[in-house]
């Protein structure tokens, strides 16, 4: 709103020579609606237009992904081919993996990641304000030269090739993003509470989980969509430190699926849209039930990570 | 009353409470940031193979890259990468959160629609573009063909694979769009009211009212999206293993070697660490001085009002 505004007015008399620009004003304001509308949900249509052609792919037999000019329903839906390209490999060992990694990971962000957030909110201690910007600025230190040693930190711990190195480092904190999102959350807390909490007798812990933690369910639940969201597609972690197949998780599974089907004659593009479209289907659907929680987590912390 | 024996110790005790909240975030910055920030910097001045112990060799690594063209290779991509993909998604994202953020029927709907892309899996992404830019039976190709305009090679040619590298990544510029949606939506409205009244144009608007509010939001985005473009690295990584078509890392002929894809396959390929990392400070070193410059400048346009 506000910025579609109409051309400044005349200051013409006679009625006649008002009404003119009133039309031309209407009309021109209407072939702007149109523009708007066609631009938006043209675009709309243009963005979701792949993820359609996945799934119509991964339901069609091989020779119709090889038509021209391409079918755009499948003759018969293949629904076999999720099974096949399913048990191609072991997806459901990958699938148990994932989500392994990810609950236990998240478990330990939210857990650490509410306890720091309150620190930094509510407790006065040295060096507070000099830890959070540091917590701030660990954002913009790129992965890239943290990463090479670290590889060789879990290497001499003995971590490569075990989940650990993807869920452990998860229990520090959780990563700045969800501490700013939840401090940001407990600041919009008054702190009356915290004061009569304490006036009954209330311990500082006793505050935070008692007083606070429940009343943050709304952004723990940002944190944990969030989460879910990188630690299910996380790729950069888990083909860094985990190496044999029996051990990976979805994204390395859908990776090594493309990477040898690539490399015999015959494509089987369906199966291969099938198990991506496996793969997007649970993040899909957390974000459909979960729009409100997540927009408001953009808002509370103008930022995403 | 309170001696001030007391109150040191209720100082004390307020501290090391404070500290204990916060020891995980703490505890992690030391061990999962400072440490292997600072080994980096010893790795770069040694040679190690990961067999055996790193051996000293001081700036030897750095003259020698100063000499490897797929170094320079490296940096030429990623510059170039960052170059298009960062100004373009910028403004795509802040043209969609404006068009989005006006009175249109089936709003949620659109943003939906607008925002899916940007949370699918990588890996899913990458190989429902390679397939889609397929050259002989891609879905970009065909239709191409049935509206009789000239197609492409996209990720099979060296001239269009980073371009096209950037056409899938605007297709997940929906990440963006509703950060700035989120800036759009702090404008007041009075704002506006008054702005009109003074007869200022939609342009004027724009350029005087939203973009002052929601600079510090633009400002954030650029530096971050500046320093995830840098280190761009699984789109190219896949590519490199699940396309056929071009074949192997950074393929075709290099024109996809980001400096992240090289440093990989310098550290985990050819197992020479200290080499990797001299480049990984190289890159650090290129992204924190792009990120002051962008700083330097925000006292030029960033407006951060008194609210």
């Amino acid at each position: 709103m506000g910025v579609s505004v109409a051309p400044s007015s005349t200051t013409t008399t006679g009625s006649a020579a008002q009404r003119a620009p009133v039309r031309a004003r209407r009309l021109g304001h209407r072939l702007r609606r149109g523009l708007l509308y066609f631009m938006l949900y043209g675009g709309a249509a243009v963005f979701l237009i792949p993820l359609i052609w996945m799934f119509l792919t991964a339901i069609k037999t091989l020779q119709e992904t090889y038509a021209f000019p391409p079918t755009l329903l499948p003759h018969v839906a293949q629904w076999q081919n999720f099974k096949t390209a399913w048990t191609t490999y072991d997806f459901t060992l990958y699938t148990y993996h994932t989500l392994f990694i990810t609950v236990t990971s998240m478990v330990g962000v939210i857990a650490t990641s509410s306890l720091c957030a309150y620190g930094f909110a509510r407790l006065h201690f040295w060096g507070r304000d000099v830890l959070f910007l540091c917590v701030i600025a660990s954002v913009m230190l790129p992965f890239t030269v943290t990463v090479l040693p670290l590889y060789i930190i879990f290497r001499d711990l003995g971590w490569l090739n075990t989940f650990k190195p993807l869920i452990i480092p998860a229990w520090f904190g959780g990563g700045a993003f969800n501490i700013f999102l939840l401090r940001q959350f407990f600041q919009t807390i008054p702190r009356d509470l915290d004061e009569s909490a304490r006036i009954d007798g209330c311990s500082t812990f006793g505050i935070f989980w008692r007083i606070l933690l429940p009343l943050a369910k709304p952004a723990l639940a940002v944190v944990a969509i969030f989460w879910f969201q990188a630690s299910w597609t996380d790729f950069l972690g888990p083909v860094i430190y985990l190496n044999s197949t029996d051990q990976y998780t979805l994204a390395l599974g859908v990776y090594q699926f493309a990477a040898d089907a690539s490399n015999i004659a015959v494509h089987h593009e369906e199966l291969l849209m099938c198990v991506a479209f496996a793969m997007v289907l649970p993040v899909a659907l957390v974000f459909l039930a979960a729009q409100r929680y997540m927009i408001r987590g953009v808002v509370l912390s103008g930022i995403k990570g | 009353m309170a001696s001030p024996a007391g109150a040191r110790r209720r100082a004390l005790l307020r501290n090391v409470e404070g500290w204990l909240f916060v020891s995980p975030v703490a505890l992690g910055l030391l061990c999962w940031t400072l440490i292997p920030f600072v080994t980096a910097f010893y790795f770069s001045f040694t040679k190690y193979d990961l067999l055996s112990p790193p051996v000293f060799r001081g700036i030897r690594n750095y003259s020698h890259l100063v000499n490897d063209p797929l170094f320079w290779q490296g940096v030429k991509v990623t510059l170039t990468f960052t170059a298009m993909f960062l100004p373009l998604s910028i403004v795509c994202g802040l043209a969609l959160a404006l068009l989005l953020n006006q009175k249109v029927r089936g709003i949620a709907l659109l943003r939906t629609a607008f925002y899916i892309p940007s949370i699918v899996p990588i890996v899913a992404t990458t190989v429902l573009w390679i397939w889609i830019l397929n050259p002989q039976i891609g879905l970009l190709n065909d239709a191409l063909k049935a509206l009789h305009l000239p197609t492409g090679l996209w990720l099979t040619d060296p001239a269009s694979a980073l371009p096209s590298l950037v056409l899938i990544g605007l297709w997940a510029v929906g990440g963006g769009m509703i950060v700035f949606l989120a800036g759009l939506q702090g404008v007041p409205e009075e704002y506006y009211e008054a702005a009109k009244i003074d007869g200022a144009s939609t342009i004027a608007q724009f350029r005087h009212v939203t973009l002052p509010l929601i600079s510090p939001t633009l400002f954030y985005q650029i530096i971050l999206g500046l320093i995830v473009s840098m280190q761009y690295f699984t789109q190219a990584f896949i590519l490199g293993g699940a396309n056929s078509n071009a074949g192997g890392l950074g393929e075709p002929l290099n024109s996809t070697l980001f400096l992240t894809l090289y440093i990989y396959q310098v550290a985990f390929n050819y197992t020479q660490m200290g080499y990797a990392c001299a480049m990984s400070v190289v890159l650090f070193a290129m992204i924190l001085l792009l990120t002051l410059i962008l700083f330097g400048t925000q006292r030029f346009w960033v407006f951060y009002g008194d609210r």
